[in-house]
């Protein structure tokens, strides 16, 4: 039994951990800059590899896998790095290796090779990403609006939106941000490292990406594979933040002697340990149900983003708290994790809606008899 | 990243299988029929001894004692299949997991040779005499006092919580031999014969309203000085290491219901047009506690993994029982919830039969082995690396403590 990543993978967590070492003095410039991301850091991670890591070979990837995405995405949460790395190569290039079809291909390679930044645009007023879209796509041309899209400053987007051919359906289109017809309005956002927009689209050029009607499909799919990739950012935060506080209770001082001694400081530790490391373990079933194609994976997803939403939003909260009024202030970094967390809590679906999921998938196996609604 | 037995490791699982598919049977308990606890503690002796000729017991163990000198995964391997039958190992838990190993690592070997073949053959039961009355998370003060007598001790005192005391024929027992130096300094571990003159045993029943455990009271017992085990005042240090093996032991899964069951329950509960499983309060707790069930089934996954590539299990497993405990303490409290009135019957035969027990017995769980508080201590002082408490009792001689 090998139910942990390769002595490979771990190489390469060492190598990205010392690559973005110092992600949160880089978050923290961009949050005062009008910078969209940290470009110099960016480009040492497609030279790196980072973005071809999980693209195949044929398609102009690395064809290595999704476990490698998973350990530089924890790398990324640990360290706040502030580029577009969960957008472009998890959430853009998943979603167009999904998709396929000659249109992947080409735009495949671009992506690996870090010549354009990917996103992807599917909630609306709804906030959910999944739902059917109102935004539509006539003679080839979108139209619509779509809300708090990650890392809007990307060169292409995967959309949702209908068309005739899509029937009572959706489907995904590709479309270039950099056309006539888009805009982009950035929203002030609970995150103020990673940035987000509103985009209205007013009649773009859009490419269909995968079959018509398969939107429905293909969003479910991918929000397990986003989900499991996105718990381990947020083990990462939830470790950073637990590390961070660790060493905040051995040498702060009060009462004659450092915090750490006190039970209530200890046990809210301990608390968070535990709430990670049962996190960990659902976010590795996960990386192995999508590295193996396992019919596990809705399981194995849900669980992975309720356990790891669940340990970074506690650790990210009780931090402050254990910082003391330093915690509450902007200078400190707590707020940045406090924030992330939130918004990473949010960007896949809420819990109540995950815990809906992860029931349903549940009673599908325990209650094969049955049909169990999805929904809330 | 894959679950797949190594190619010994799945010639070791495709023999213990084959051997418990050919043994197990003839030892594992009728269905539906009500046993004795002579008759199951005869079917345990007889599923002991056919283990131990098989070489299915101290699989770990030196050869030089008697074990098998074997790799912790065959143990980890054979404890799976041997799970998938109803046979009855409960009694030797503690002396296999605890008793002998302290034995056999502190006496010298014509003693660990004259007491590990029994114990493996299930011809002689072992209990561990450590808490007491007023020592249970401080486990270093306890009273129970050995005072030197030629080449004997004289014990004078109380044990509590002893699981099998009453079946037990021998027992690892922590003593105190001097209250002049601070407590930790002056305790020493003996081993004794659990029929010695002076020692009574009393079942207490527990809160579950069985005999769950005993308390053992010693009037004058005497205990040979050849019995003791490491040095004089040395108890506290021995004791540690049978400690760890203890935590291990406990943090398995016990049979208790899952959130499968959870589901069958909540989903044969009608609620409107369909069932209690369509309610979101509902789904939310099932999800919370999926989260750590599962997640400790993917801990020990872990723990597996590492022992398999021949590393000893990362501090991880140490959360095992802190989150087993009060997760089969709110499953069986949610699950009685769903029933409404009707919970409050607690029958034998009805399907909230097992969620009232488990109810009952994981308030008892969450004190065995350490309390929740003792094991988040544990947490944040080894493994996170926190300061120690401070203890005002440190350095103070035992006899001038409060």
């Amino acid at each position: 039994m090998n139910f942990d990543f390769s002595p490979e993978q771990q190489a390469l967590r060492d190598q990205v951990r010392r690559l973005f070492a110092d992600g949160r003095v880089r978050a923290r410039k961009l949050v005062e800059s009008d910078q969209r991301h940290d470009a110099a850091l960016w480009a040492q991670l497609v030279e790196l590899g980072g973005t071809a890591a999980a693209i195949p070979e044929a398609q102009g990837g690395i064809g290595l896998g999704v476990l490698e995405l998973c350990v530089i995405a924890e790398e990324a949460g640990r360290s706040l790095a502030p580029i577009p790395f969960m957008s472009s190569a998890v959430y853009a290039s998943e979603a167009v290796k999904l998709a396929g079809g000659a249109v992947a291909d080409t735009t495949l390679a671009c992506l690996a090779e870090g010549a354009v930044e990917g996103t992807v645009a599917f909630a609306e007023t709804d906030g959910s990403w999944d739902a059917r879209p109102v935004a539509r796509v006539q003679d080839g041309l979108l139209y619509g609006v779509k809300d708090a899209v990650t890392d809007p400053g990307a060169g292409l987007a995967v959309v949702s939106a209908r068309a005739a051919a899509d029937g009572e359906g959706f489907g995904w289109w590709l479309v270039d941000l950099t056309s006539a017809g888009v805009e982009r309005e950035v929203i002030a956002s609970v995150d103020v490292v990673r940035r987000y927009a509103r985009l209205h689209f007013a009649g773009v050029p859009a490419r269909r990406l995968g079959m018509p009607g398969a939107g429905a499909d293909m969003t479910a799919r991918l929000m397990d594979v986003a989900a499991i990739v996105t718990a381990f950012e947020q083990i990462g935060g939830a470790e950073a933040q637990l590390a961070r506080c660790v060493d905040y209770a051995k040498t702060r001082k009060a009462f004659g002697g450092p915090i750490g001694v006190f039970q209530g400081v200890k046990h809210r530790l301990a608390d968070i340990y535990v709430k990670t490391e049962l996190a960990r373990g659902h976010a590795l079933y996960g990386a192995w149900a999508l590295s193996t194609d396992a019919p596990e994976l809705a399981i194995a997803a849900a669980g992975a983003r309720i356990a790891a939403t669940e340990a970074f939003s506690f650790a990210a909260e009780e931090a402050i708290e254990m910082h003391g009024g330093i915690g509450f202030t902007w200078e400190d970094d707590c707020h940045l994790y406090y924030r992330r967390a939130r918004v990473l809590a949010l960007e896949l679906g809420s819990r109540r809606r995950w815990a809906g999921r992860l029931v349903a998938a549940l009673a599908a196996n325990v209650l094969p008899e049955t049909e169990v609604a999805h929904g809330l | 990243m894959d679950f797949e037995d190594t190619a010994h490791e799945a010639a070791y699982r495709e023999a213990a299988k084959s051997w418990l598919a050919r043994n197990a049977p003839a030892w594992s308990a009728p269905h539906g029929g009500d046993e004795s606890e002579a008759e199951m503690m005869q079917r345990a002796r007889g599923w002991q001894r056919a283990k131990a000729e098989a070489g299915y017991v101290g699989i770990t163990w030196p050869r030089e004692v008697g074990g098998q000198g074997g790799l912790a995964i065959e143990q980890v391997i054979f404890e799976q299949e041997e799970a998938a039958y109803r046979v009855f190992t409960i009694p030797f838990q503690v002396g296999m997991g605890m008793c002998l190993p302290t034995v056999y690592t502190h006496a010298a070997p014509p003693i660990a040779e004259r007491f590990v073949g029994p114990a493996l053959r299930g011809e002689e039961i072992w209990c561990q005499l450590f808490s007491e009355p007023g020592a249970g998370s401080d486990l270093a003060g306890v009273r129970t006092r050995a005072m030197p007598s030629g080449d004997k001790w004289i014990v004078n005192g109380q044990k509590v919580w002893t699981s099998y005391a009453n079946h037990s024929d021998f027992g690892l027992v922590l003593l105190r031999t001097d209250v002049t130096v601070p407590k930790h300094k002056g305790m020493t571990m003996f081993y004794l014969d659990m029929r010695s003159p002076g020692l009574e045993v009393r079942p207490i029943r527990s809160m579950t309203g069985h005999a769950d455990f005993n308390e053992v009271f010693f009037t004058d017992v005497r205990i040979p000085d050849s019995q003791r085990l490491g040095a004089v005042g040395g108890g506290w240090k021995v004791a540690l290491t049978t400690l760890m093996h203890e935590r291990l032991a406990i943090g398995r899964a016990p049979d208790a219901p899952s959130t499968d069951e959870l589901i069958r329950l909540a989903h044969a509960i009608p609620e409107g047009a369909g069932s209690a499983l369509d309610d979101g309060a509902v789904r939310e707790a099932i999800a919370r506690f999926y989260i750590n069930d599962a997640g400790l089934d993917f801990l020990r996954m872990r723990a597996q993994s590492a022992i398999s590539n021949g590393r000893a299990p990362g501090p991880e497993a140490s959360i095992g029982k802190l989150v087993m405990a009060k997760t089969r303490q709110d499953i069986g409290a949610f699950a009685m919830d769903l029933l409404e009135c009707g919970a409050i019957e607690q029958s034998k035969a009805s399907r909230l039969t097992a969620f009232h027990y488990h109810y009952m017995f994981s308030a008892g769980l969450r004190i065995a082995g350490g309390t929740d508080e003792v094991l988040r201590n544990i947490i944040a002082e080894r493994v996170l690396g926190l300061p120690a408490d401070r203890r005002i009792d440190r350095d103070v001689p035992f006899n001038s403590l409060e």
